[in-house]
Parts: C-alpha cells; sequence; structure tokens
C-alpha cells in the first residue's frame, strides 16, 4: 500500500508540475508584444545571460578543440590519416560537442542564475508586489528571461565550434605540423551545411528551449524559503543537464542514423 | 536607464554569434559560393563504379572542373551512370575525352579523371547532356587481388 501510494504520489506531483510549467510558458510568452517596452529589458537580460557566458564558453571551447586536436592527431597519425584531423574536430564540434556542452555550460552559468534570481524575487515577494502595482511578473520578468536564453545559447553555440576550430587548428597546424592547406580543405569537403551546421543549430535551439524553460519554471515554483531557492537551484542544473543529453540521443537518432 | 555598456557589450555578444555563424557556413562547410556557378551536366555509363559519391570532385589533371551530381543505374542494362556538373567555363571537351574513376592515394577517396582528348575539325565538341562513350571503371582491390592470386596459381603448373 505504502510504495504504491508513493508511486501514485509521486506522479501526481510529476504531471501538475509540468501542467505548471506549460502554464508559466504559455502565460509569459502569449501577449501583444510591446517593442517599446520589452526591448530594453530582453537586452538587460541578453546582457546578464549571453554576455557574461561568453568567458566560459570562449575558454572550454578552445580547450575542448585543443583537446580532441591532440587526442584525435595521436590515433590518426597511426594510420597516417593525420589530413582527416580537421574534419573530424570539426564533426564533433558542430555535430555533437557544440551544442551539448554548451548547453551544460549555459545550465551551470545561466540556467542556475535565472532560478536563483527568480526564486529569490519569489521570497523576498517581489514578485507578489509587482502583481500589486498591476504589472504582470509573467510578462515582466519570465518573458525577457526566457527570449534572451532562447536567443543566447545558439549563439553561443556557434562561438563554441568557432573557438573550438580554432582551438584545433592552433595545436593541429601549428603545434603538431598537420599542413594548414589539408587540415581546411578536408574540412571544407566533408562538412556539408545542411547535415551538419544546421543541424547543430536545431539542436542548440532545441536545448536552449528546454533549459531555458526549466530555469524559469524552477524559479517560479520553488519554495519561498532560502532552502526552497537552493533545491530549485540543484534541480535547475540536475534536470536540465540530463534532459539535454537525453534530447541529444533522440536527435542524433532522429538526425543522422539511417 | 539602460547603460551604454550594456548595449554595446550585447551588440558585440550577437555581431560575435553571427559571425561564428558566417564563419562555420562559409569557411568550414564551404557552402553555397562555390556551389553557386553554372554548370552543365555530362553522363557516362561505367562498368563499375566503386567507392564513388554524390559530391565527389571530377578532375582534369588534378583541377577540380565539376562535382558528381547524381548516381543511378540505366533503366535497360542495369550498368551504373553517373551524371558529372561541369562548371560552365570548362565547355570545350572534345568528343575524344575519356573518363576514369580513379583514387586520390592508396585507400583515399575517390574521384573521376577526365582526360581531354585531341581536338581534331572532324570531332565535335561535347554537349550539355552528351554521354562521354571512353569510360574506365574503378579498379576494386578485391578484384586485382583476386586476378593476382590466379595468375599465380596457374603459373606454378
Amino acid at each position: 500500500m505504502w510504495p504504491l501510494q508513493l508511486l501514485g504520489r509521486n506522479t501526481l506531483a510529476l504531471i501538475s508540475g509540468l501542467g505548471r510549467a506549460v502554464i508559466v510558458l504559455l502565460s509569459a510568452l502569449l501577449h501583444k508584444p510591446n517593442p517599446r517596452k520589452g526591448i530594453p529589458l530582453l537586452l538587460q537580460q541578453l546582457y546578464s545571460v549571453g554576455v557574461m557566458s561568453l568567458i566560459i564558453i570562449i575558454v572550454s571551447g578552445g580547450f575542448i578543440g585543443m583537446v580532441l586536436a591532440l587526442q584525435g592527431y595521436t590515433i590518426l597519425v597511426g594510420y597516417g590519416a593525420e589530413a582527416s584531423l580537421g574534419p573530424m574536430v570539426a564533426l564533433s564540434l558542430l555535430r555533437e560537442l557544440g551544442p551539448v556542452v554548451s548547453a551544460l555550460l549555459f545550465a551551470g552559468r545561466a540556467g542556475s542564475a535565472l532560478t536563483a534570481e527568480i526564486g529569490l524575487m519569489k521570497a523576498t515577494e517581489q514578485l507578489s508586489s509587482l502583481e500589486m502595482m498591476a504589472v504582470d511578473p509573467l510578462r515582466r520578468v519570465i518573458a525577457p528571461r526566457f527570449w534572451a536564453g532562447f536567443i543566447s545559447l545558439p549563439l553561443l553555440a556557434a562561438i563554441f565550434s568557432m573557438v573550438g576550430i580554432l582551438g584545433a587548428h592552433l595545436v593541429g597546424v601549428d603545434w603538431l605540423g598537420v599542413d594548414a592547406g589539408t587540415f581546411w580543405s578536408v574540412m571544407q569537403d566533408q562538412v556539408d551545411f545542411n547535415k551538419d551546421i544546421l543541424n547543430g543549430i536545431i539542436k542548440s535551439v532545441v536545448f536552449a528551449f528546454v533549459v531555458t524553460w526549466i530555469a524559469i519554471y524552477k524559479g517560479y515554483d520553488c519554495e519561498p524559503t532560502s532552502e526552497g531557492i537552493s533545491r530549485a537551484t540543484t534541480s535547475t542544473v540536475v534536470q536540465s543537464s540530463l534532459l539535454v543529453l537525453a534530447l541529444d540521443f533522440i536527435l542524433t537518432a532522429l538526425m543522422f542514423a539511417r | 536607464m539602460m547603460s551604454k555598456k550594456v548595449e554595446l557589450m550585447v551588440g558585440f555578444f550577437v555581431a560575435l554569434g553571427i559571425a561564428a555563424l558566417l564563419m562555420l557556413s562559409l569557411k568550414v562547410a564551404n557552402s553555397g559560393l562555390s556551389g553557386g556557378g553554372d554548370s552543365y551536366n555530362l553522363f557516362a555509363k561505367f562498368d563499375n563504379i566503386g567507392g564513388l559519391k554524390v559530391r565527389s570532385p571530377i578532375k582534369v589533371g588534378g583541377v577540380v572542373v565539376g562535382r558528381v551530381s547524381d548516381i543511378s543505374l540505366d533503366e535497360e542494362d542495369y550498368t551504373p551512370v553517373v551524371t558529372m556538373k561541369i562548371y560552365s567555363e570548362y565547355n570545350q571537351f572534345s568528343e575524344a575525352t575519356s573518363v576514369a574513376i580513379l583514387t586520390a592515394g592508396l585507400l583515399g577517396e575517390q574521384y573521376i579523371g577526365l582526360q581531354p582528348g585531341f581536338m581534331d575539325e572532324s570531332l565535335d565538341i561535347l554537349q550539355p547532356d552528351d554521354f562521354i562513350e571512353d569510360t574506365k571503371p574503378a579498379l576494386v582491390l578485391e578484384e586485382l587481388i583476386g586476378q593476382f592470386l590466379f595468375s599465380q596459381g596457374s603459373g606454378d603448373e
């Protein structure tokens, strides 16, 4: 009886949580746009969500590209195939590592900050006071944050891939001595715009939607105590990371499997 | 209210993101620009195309003059027909031109090598959608090894 009751309680909690998440998202986004008020708010959020994530994205992209080049070179050189270093690095970055790793970093850097900020606003009753002043907090607080995350992450993923390829160029060409012309031309031969770049962008758009949605929902739905905020922040990072990895498998299966 | 620095930094961030996208699509994938020129089709029938793929390059003496745009089977005799998209600046191939499927390096990608034939008054220039008659099929390594073993065996007796 007890485990059954627990299962039922958890299922009900999951379903009602999903429902609240959809309601938060829809009521934040389904409004007549008001560019005069909305754009300054969006810019402010783009700054704190996007620009502030640039450093971590650029540094980790560079190092991941360099490591890929180093590891790939030591393996490929055994087959005399070091000319394939360029496409190997570019394809792994564009198809998988760029969207996925930047989504994970984004969840840790920006998603947790969004949840904590909104949660603290709720705990200190700023959201309620906005409502008292007849300002819709969903529209004023949640919507710009959602759009900022949704716009930022695909751009960050593109920057991640680009910096990674440049890092791989640094290690592969300047240090290990792969020919620069071979590096680029074989890469251009193997990388296809629709198949690789566009699919990578689609992936990062999906991840941006999921990560930002979880972050704002967890913040808006958190228990308004210091403990509740800490729990909400943790579960933002954990759930969005897991969901990104699971979705990545599904998307890869849809896009690249034959 | 909105500080100038925030606007500047956001502008920088978005510009960087778009620059990254542009660089990825132009420099990494090399899309659009090179394939956009005018081109015309030539056809060739091969006995065996080996590992030739759509988008494999077509080369004359190492210079890329086009790409394979389609590979299909002839409807009547079931031999492979390769559609070759040749850039229209190279439109002076004579009828004596021959094509072969070659391999870059021992284990590399396969490509089509065009051998421009001699020019003569009795020979016409290949028109768009013409078939090239003189073709050499791809060398299949297993067949070569098989032939080699066979000839070794018969030599001993």
